[in-house]
């Protein structure tokens, strides 16, 4: 009985995997929009410099389940010159903008850790927005060796 | 939701001080699929605010490219004694709001 069950749940799910690239997108936000547009929305089409920004993202990760992710900008924080937001995008994943963080002249470090899923081999983009209006960037490669979102178990 | 919040002991007044909070969440991303072959609903954490005796110091939107429990770590100057407020929210509208007291020295 349990048995059945149990096998009857692995072919639903080997035809769903079967099916998947012939299946519409699951949500709408799939796919619907490049990093350049994100970016752009962001920037508002001003110019995105390199430099200033340390991305620091492992060169191998095991499991992109959990990847460490840590963005250090260069910059004193004081109430006249500090960060305003920090974007990171994953142009592999299949939702590309992983997450926005909104700091101000409080923060007093310009600094922030969090663990991303990357689903797959990428190069990954922090974006930087400063209170003077400039824009700046820094990527990092990552080989990720088992890469998220996409396994359907 | 429960989190776990860690920030830096005893700080002097201007210290830089590091907050750490990991939220026990799934992170459901929407590209999963149940036993049945039915896809299992994203729901992610997808706001965090951070208020420092309620001026807002840090904000985070999030989506599913966060690891599941979400965890940020992050600074702020240590300016008066009072209290760090969290509060979060995931896509089902499930609200999480967590408090530490700080005690500001000198």
């Amino acid at each position: 009985m349990l048995k059945n069950i149990y096998r009857r749940g692995f072919l639903a799910q080997l035809l769903a995997v079967c099916a998947w690239p012939f299946a519409p997108a699951r949500g709408a936000d799939v796919g619907s929009e490049s990093v350049e547009a994100m970016v752009r929305k962001v920037t508002g089409g001003a110019k995105v410099e390199t430099g200033r920004v340390k991305l620091e993202l492992p060169v191998l990760a095991d499991n992109g389940n959990s990847v460490s992710l840590k963005v250090n900008v260069d910059s004193p924080m004081t109430p006249a010159n500090y960060v305003k937001s920090i974007h990171i995008y994953a142009a592999r994943n299949p939702r590309p903008n992983v997450a926005n963080f909104y700091l101000g002249p409080r923060a007093g470090r310009a600094q922030l850790s969090t663990r991303v899923r990357l689903g797959g081999s990428q190069r990954v983009l922090a974006l930087v927005a400063l209170s003077d209006g400039t824009f700046w960037s820094a990527t990092a490669d990552v080989v990720v060796t088992l890469s998220a979102c996409y396994d359907a178990t | 939701m429960t989190a776990r919040i860690q920030v830096t002991p005893n700080p002097k007044r201007g210290d830089v001080i590091e907050i750490r909070i990991a939220i026990q969440h799934p992170m459901e991303t929407g590209f999963r699929l149940d036993d049945g072959g039915r896809a299992i609903p994203k729901n992610v954490v997808n706001k965090l605010v951070c208020r420092y005796n309620n001026v807002e110091i840090f904000r985070a939107e999030m989506g599913s490219g966060i690891a599941a429990n979400p965890f940020l770590d992050f600074f702020t100057v240590a300016e008066a004694s009072g209290e760090l407020v969290f509060d979060w929210i995931d896509d089902q509208g499930q609200t999480g709001s967590e408090r530490v007291a700080l005690t500001v020295t000198g």
